[in-house]
């Protein structure tokens, strides 16, 4: 059997190699539908997930639903055959039941549960998603977005000595140029066409001081009501409420500091992920929020160094009796704030729409402080806007 | 860099060639490619092909194992090989020439196995990069034509590619033609002859509905719902006849693997070890190849399965020298043809059922295990009373045994046009929420009410999705 060798082979070619990408347009069709999956379930995310106040670098990671290939296949109750190390008992555990992966077989042997994944995302990516779904314009998207660029130096005059990439190349030529005539105007030290080299009194260099500009501090007091149900669509338009309020005022001041309060008939400073966390079920004073909120404002942050922003989310439920203590206390706030505002989260279809703080806040003339009403999420963005043309420190 | 040069890669072929051919090993013209480890995992993506329609599917499939290389959770074979005529393989220019050797040797055996195994009879290899590159042109010009457009080619490619293994398991038994049919159900409906008819009852005669769309219950979901869904546009149809054609080039190869990776690791074993490599190369080969054939514990490398399996057949587990002489040709003889001819008639199945002995079971420490809660626990070792469960279950599961069996039935299901599906329980119940899913799909396609007849534990059940979406309910 001695058949005639023709074998083939074909050397490796780095050009090809190069230009083999194969997989590349199927990959980014593949992102594209995780990122689909997510922007479906960003309310969720965005309930469950720390973001105000967090790098933007920060990887978060989110399941991925929607992109799963399914096929018919057998489920639970297969029996399945391996093979052992010679010591088999029976009774002997040998694997978990879901996600074990059977003998390789091509595609069929997808199990349930292998396919479900999570993907790492950053913050920036997210609050870019989260932007998306609020229907955020362009324009401001970027100004949000864009991390503040505060100059911390800046140039003033010039030196004979510095680093070189300080050198100042025109001024540089311009000394060596103006030595030149100085010397060759006395006949004695005239080097006539002569080399005429760069001297160390030519060298100009750009100062740079450091910018003793005013410093700008700001703080934002976010107050929530954690009385009742805060459910997800309720944390999700607070969350990203607060979040563009940050956010904003970020670009804005160079120091920002955040402060979470709680309250139900009590209030609480607290961190980030307790403040979104399930609340207390109770009764609701908001003075008491409004309290805690003026003493951290007169214990830590005083309006004459601080600009102070307090914003308030609640579904609008108080106690009667509470009402002209949340009222004074509102405007003690508003007296101190640069902005402060009050939004009442009602997602539509949700009861209780004669209890609203609402028209208790009606009586409150100051020209900083105000109301919004959130049904849902297309109201963040508008809502966002109408507070902050009331803000008092607005240029 | 490595270690060798193209002219060792040709020198060592040759060598290689040459043991093939006196060992009796038949293959079509073969071509190698070398590549980089990035180049191997577009191919891995792509089923090999070298060139194939493009779905985001694939991606998935290449960030997948990207990200499990990267990690370094798994290694990159070192052999991927097309059944083409002429056979196409990759070396990975990264390996070490020993790698090389073993591979080249490898491939040899995979491409003798293509070439003669009865399952691959069907897959038309001198067409095979031909068909899949007119595929691949196909596909994008349907998704670049401004009338239809990715977005209405990727729904149904998603649909297509969940049923693609729903359809005939033995493709080499002719499907019968409608006429064919026919005729049979009629001479199925006439009476037995009947020796004794003038002092019988004259048995009752129930005509065939011959009407009935299908006839008899159909596998072959894709090519069914192309032909009998009138609102389907032509371009859809090709989509589901080409992710069917593919399906089925990818059977053969499915249905024997564990056959097919035994027997190319028995001969590259053979091959080198008749070679007379260098010591060095020799040592890293040996390493090498039990690395490919170790078990892997708890579940079954096929490689290791099937290579014990052969050596059986070859007469060597039972004790017997091999004898090789010097021209390296073995002596029995006798052995070499049964394996010749077994390589040819059977598939994983087949094998398994005819060769894998309980001894050999309990030598390789099989066992069954089943789910315990949330475990899976260990239910029967291969001792007596064991191992025919053991068996049962393992020829149940090779091959397209992991694909449960689902029949169309009725086309015309209530004379209302729903799809009625049945699925054959072999007492494995289909997984639910895989079922609703892909169902789901089925509808997409079928364009009307579809339902699935099933058992869940152990109750007749009616799945049915249509445009209200899904609903469940227990037949009597």
């Amino acid at each position: 059997m001695t058949t005639l060798h023709e074998t083939i082979v074909r050397p490796y070619r780095p050009a090809d190699a190069e230009r083999s990408d194969r997989s590349a347009g199927d990959r980014l069709r593949h992102r594209q539908k995780i990122r689909e999956s997510i922007r479906e379930n960003i309310a969720d995310i965005i309930a469950e997930e720390s973001i105000i106040g967090k790098s933007r670098d920060k990887v978060i990671k989110v399941p991925i639903r929607g992109i799963k290939e399914y096929r018919f296949i057998f489920g639970k109750n297969s029996p399945g055959v391996g093979q052992g190390d010679g010591s088999s008992e029976p009774g002997q555990v040998v694997g978990k039941g879901e996600g074990q992966e059977k003998a390789p077989g091509d595609q069929a042997g997808d199990r349930p549960g292998v396919d479900y994944y999570e993907t790492d995302i950053t913050l920036d990516e997210l609050t870019q998603i989260m932007f998306e779904d609020l229907e955020l314009p362009d324009l401001e998207r970027k100004k949000l977005r864009e991390m503040p660029a505060y100059r911390e130096s800046k140039r003033k005059g010039y030196r004979r000595v510095g680093i070189r990439s300080r050198l100042d190349k025109r001024r540089t030529v311009r000394a060596r140029v103006k030595r030149k005539l100085a010397v060759s105007a006395n006949p004695d030290t005239d080097p006539g066409n002569g080399r005429f080299p760069f001297h160390d009194d030519d060298l100009t260099f750009r100062h740079i001081v450091t910018d003793v500009r005013k410093e700008s501090n700001a703080v934002v007091l976010c107050i929530m009501d954690t009385s009742g149900s805060m459910d997800t669509m309720k944390k999700y338009l607070a969350r990203s409420f607060f979040f563009l309020l940050f956010q904003f005022i970020c670009t804005k001041y160079r120091n920002v500091a955040l402060v979470f309060i709680a309250h139900h008939t009590q209030a609480r400073e607290v961190t980030e992920e307790e403040f979104f966390s399930k609340g207390e079920s109770g009764g609701t004073f908001i003075s008491s929020g409004y309290q805690k909120a003026l003493d951290i404002i007169a214990e830590r942050y005083h309006p004459s160094l601080w600009n102070v922003y307090a914003f308030h989310c609640s579904d609008g439920d108080n106690f009667e009796s509470d009402n002209p203590a949340a009222l004074k206390a509102a405007k003690e706030i508003a007296e101190m704030a640069n902005l402060f505002g009050y939004g009442e989260i009602k997602p539509l279809g949700s009861r209780y729409y004669e209890s609203s703080m609402l028209n208790i806040f009606r009586r409150l003339d100051t020209d900083n402080f105000q109301t919004v009403l959130i049904e849902r999420k297309e109201d963040v963005w508008p809502s966002f806007k109408a507070l902050l043309a009331k803000d008092r420190g607005a240029d | 860099m490595p270690d060798y040069t193209i002219e060792d890669i040709e020198h060592w072929d040759s060598r290689v060639h040459e043991v093939v051919a006196r060992f009796g090993l038949d293959t079509y013209p073969q071509e190698f490619d070398i590549c980089d480890s990035n180049q191997m995992l577009g191919y891995m993506a792509y089923s090999g092909m070298p060139s194939h329609y493009p779905h985001w599917s694939y991606g998935k499939a290449y960030e997948k194992l990207k990200t499990l290389y990267d990690h370094g959770v798994t290694g990159l074979p070192y052999e991927m090989v097309i059944n083409s005529n002429p056979s196409l393989a990759y070396l990975m220019r990264e390996n070490s020439l020993c790698l090389q050797i073993l591979t080249i040797a490898h491939v040899y055996a995979h491409n003798d196995f293509f070439k003669n195994n009865f399952t691959f009879r069907t897959t038309r290899p001198e067409f095979t990069m031909g068909t899949f590159k007119t595929h691949a042109d196909r596909i994008r010009a349907y998704s670049e034509d401004p009338s239809i457009g990715i977005d209405k080619v990727e729904p149904v490619l998603d649909a297509a590619h969940a049923l693609s293994l729903q359809c005939r398991r033995n493709i080499v038994v002719r499907k019968l033609t409608r006429t064919e049919q026919e005729a049979r159900s009629i001479e199925a409906a006439r009476p037995a002859p009947d020796p004794f008819w003038q002092i019988h009852k004259r048995a009752e005669h129930t005509a065939p509905e011959l009407h009935k769309v299908p006839l008899v219950p159909e596998e072959d979901l894709l090519l069914f719902i192309a032909e009998h869904n009138p609102y389907m546009s032509a371009w859809e149809k090709d989509l589901l006849t080409v992710v069917h054609e593919e399906a089925q080039y990818f059977i053969p190869q499915i249905e024997t693997k564990i056959m097919n990776e035994g027997w190319a690791s028995y001969w590259h074993k053979r091959i080198l070890e008749a070679l007379d490599l260098p010591e060095a190369i020799h040592l890293e080969f040996l390493v090498r190849h039990n690395q490919v054939v170790r078990p892997t514990p708890g579940s079954i490398n096929p490689y290791h399965l099937g290579l014990r399996i052969w050596e059986r057949i070859a007469g060597e587990a039972e004790g017997r020298t091999t004898e090789e002489g010097g021209n390296g040709v073995q002596s029995t003889n006798h052995d070499r043809e049964s394996m010749f001819q077994v390589r040819e008639t059977d598939r994983d199945v087949s094998f398994l059922r005819r060769f894998l002995s309980e001894e050999l079971a309990r030598d390789l420490d099989l066992f069954q295990y089943e789910p315990k809660g949330e475990d899976l626990v260990i239910s029967h070792v291969a001792n007596k009373e064991g191992w025919p469960r053991i068996k049962e279950s393992l020829l149940r599961t090779v091959g397209m045994g992991q694909v449960p069996v689902i029949k169309i039935e009725d086309a015309d299901f209530g004379n209302n046009r729903t799809l009625y599906l049945r699925h054959d329980h072999d007492g494995r119940d289909i997984h639910l929420e895989s079922a609703e899913k892909t169902l789901g799909y089925v509808h997409r396609l079928w364009g009307k009410e579809v339902a699935l007849e099933t058992i869940v534990s152990g109750k007749r059940t009616l799945f049915c999705v249509s445009e209200h979406g899904f609903s469940a309910k227990s037949l009597k």
